[in-house]
């Protein structure tokens, strides 16, 4: 961080010191929700608010029955189940598609570029509500609305943007003679795909494989039109559990998916970081 | 060109055209064919199509019209990973993600190569290069030199008959540059393979190739052995952009005993070689003298040179040689360049000299 340089006036002073403040502000509304949830989870009352004994910190005050409660109840493991058979799958669909659409759309020749872009994007900026009741309908017609692979296709569709976005950000670094440089060499077009292009791009199919899951993981409004009882996932049993019994275990299980959150993103950026250094973009 | 298959040519371009619009041709109808073993250079201005044709002969781009044939065989229908054509790039275009020796491990495990033949083969590209002790740097960690040679023998690990080179050296300093043409040269010869090296560096194409083919607006323009070229080029562009050149303008007066009497624009009469076949009396022409042909000192004027007044506009010493800039018949960048020597007068702006050249090295081009 910069020091103030000796010159600098009264106003630059005030608003060096106030930019940090107001940094300091807008960090703090990002986080301070998230971090109020974290302590209420091991609440030992079945209570949304700070005990006596919490605010004391006295141990009697803290439990792990929430937590109980979210491993041995029923409703919470099918749901955790349903998420953990959805996302995978969901990311797996949209990583190859969206992949092979960012490469295609990369090209130079391709005609009506922009347009394509547009529309695969668009789930990204339509209304999910929108989005949700067309799912709902078009997978009615088809005969997908209420099974598995009807939530796994409009979660990929959801996941899809974001693996193109992230993709193509990584494709315009990409230098193409090295494609030339490896057909010259003999290499045939899917070697030279897995071969060259893809450990290079990787950073960005990581990343966009990263957003795509977390879209599917979070997800409750498309999955309560498209999905069935049978495909209760996490986040709508979440939503059930708040509006129906309003009972903590939300909160332990919010603090679980902060956590797992956290895990891959540190996961992703650490893989980043060491994909950078073989490329040779950052000193070793 | 027509009779060039019976006689064992290696690559040849068979009346190639290619277009990318559709409608202007970057390359017009281009005939070209190398033997075994040749070093080739194709030397342009940037847009005078050379890498375009270096680019079909590799397989990149395609022909519009005509055929390419590699070993006497069409390769138009071939894709480029089944040429078997080396290839080193301008950015040399080695793969960041692997280790240096793993980058020439790459064409001979495309070739499904067995291990300890991929090491030996590795180990003695690396050490034609003087690189065997980098095998397992990265790219990043190689100066842009370093780099250059890994990419050469990455090109030559697979020891492929015909190797092609697009501006390999444009990114090196000039002393790197001189050292990396030396041993391109060498180790192409050496090695027995067929090389087309594009460059829009004269000197460059001079001191590697056997062969030049200077290319302008889609068409070789001449194509001869560095000397020939040099000396005897047949256009005025080739003149212009091959070394340095003094153009004089003037009109063909008449042609006999394999001269052609030319009467400059201020009224001068010279003799010189009717070299383009436009050369014909009342005809408008450009002649062209090499600044080293020219003679100042009274004692080294040959006989039978013809002579001219000038005077002495500027005097730029170059260390090895001196640089004279020159008013000759009405043209003021007349230039001459003269060896340093002990003898030689260092002449002064201002200074009223008469110059002399033999009528052979005056050659009459097109206009």
């Amino acid at each position: 961080m910069s020091a103030l340089p000796p010159y600098a006036t009264t106003g630059q002073r005030v608003w060096y010191y106030s930019f940090r403040v107001i940094c300091g502000l807008i960090f703090f509304f990002l986080i301070a929700p998230i971090m109020v949830v974290i302590p209420l989870s091991f609440n030992a009352q079945d209570f949304f608010t700070f005990t006596k004994e919490m605010l004391s910190f006295d141990p009697e005050g803290y439990s792990l029955k929430h937590y109980r409660d979210f491993f041995g109840n029923p409703d919470w493991q099918d749901a955790l189940w349903n998420s953990v058979k959805i996302a995978p799958a969901a990311t797996l669909l949209s990583v190859s598609l969206g992949t092979l659409a960012a490469i295609g759309l990369s090209q130079p020749h391709v005609p009506f570029r922009r347009a394509i872009m547009a529309t695969l994007i668009s789930p990204m900026i339509v209304p999910l509500i929108i989005s949700a009741a067309g799912m709902y309908f078009f997978y009615s017609r088809m005969g997908l609305a209420g099974t598995y692979w009807g939530v796994v296709l409009a979660h990929a569709a959801l996941g899809i943007p974001f693996v193109i976005i992230t993709v193509t950000a990584t494709l315009v670094g990409f230098d193409h003679s090295l494609t030339r440089a490896a057909a010259s060499m003999g290499a045939n077009p899917v070697t030279t795909f897995y071969r060259i292009q893809m450990p290079l791009i990787l950073p960005g199919v990581i990343s966009g494989a990263l957003f795509a899951f977390i879209t599917s993981f979070d997800e409750v409004v498309v999955v309560i039109f498209v999905g069935s009882a049978k495909q209760q996932t996490l986040p709508w049993q979440m939503f059930t559990g708040l509006r129906e019994q309003i009972s903590p275990t939300i909160l332990a299980v919010a603090t679980i998916l902060v956590a797992i959150s956290i895990a891959l993103l540190t996961t992703v950026e650490l893989l980043r970081r060491r994909s950078e250094r073989l490329r040779g973009m950052s000193p070793t | 060109m027509a009779d060039s298959a019976s006689n064992g040519a290696f690559v040849e371009f068979d009346r190639v055209q290619k277009s990318y619009d559709g409608e202007t041709l970057v390359v017009k109808d281009l005939n070209l064919s190398l033997p075994k073993g040749e070093f080739l250079t194709m030397l342009g201005p940037s847009g005078s199509g050379k890498t375009t044709c270096l680019m079909m002969l590799a397989g990149f781009e395609t022909a519009t019209h005509g055929d390419i044939r590699l070993g006497g065989t069409s390769i138009n229908n071939i894709p480029p990973h089944k040429r078997g054509i080396g290839m080193v790039f301008q950015n040399y275009a080695l793969f960041p993600h692997m280790t240096i020796a793993e980058n020439l491990s790459f064409p001979l495990e495309v070739r499904k190569m067995g291990k300890t033949e991929r090491e030996e083969k590795i180990l003695r590209a690396l050490d034609m290069v003087e690189m065997g002790a980098f095998g397992g740097r990265r790219p990043s960690q190689l100066s842009g030199g370093q780099q250059q040679r890994v990419a050469l023998a990455r090109a030559l690990v697979f020891e492929p008959e015909l190797v092609l080179m697009d501006e390999p050296l444009g990114a090196l300093d000039k002393q790197l540059r001189e050292k990396m043409q030396f041993e391109i040269t060498n180790l192409a010869h050496n090695l027995g393979i067929t090389t087309v090296y594009v460059t829009h560096d004269q000197t460059e194409a001079l001191t590697m190739s056997d062969r030049v083919a200077v290319f302008d607006d889609g068409r070789i323009q001449q194509l001869d052995p560095p000397d020939t070229l040099y000396e005897a080029p047949q256009n005025s562009f080739v003149a212009q952009f091959i070394g340095e050149n003094n153009t004089l303008e003037g009109t063909v007066k008449e042609l006999n005993n394999g001269l052609a009497l030319i009467q400059l624009d201020d009224g001068e009469l010279i003799d010189a070689m009717p070299v383009h076949e436009s050369v014909k009396a009342g005809a408008r022409t450009r002649v062209s003298i090499r600044p080293e042909r020219v003679e100042y000192n009274k004692d080294r004027i040959q006989e039978g040179a013809h002579t001219l007044k000038a005077e002495v506009k500027e005097f730029i010493y170059m260390g090895d040689i001196f640089r004279t800039r020159l008013s000759v018949a009405g043209n003021d960048e007349f230039v001459i360049k003269t060896r340093n020597a002990p003898d030689v007068e260092r002449l002064k702006p201002g200074q009223q000299i008469e110059i002399g050249w033999l009528p052979q090295d005056c050659r009459a081009l097109d206009a």
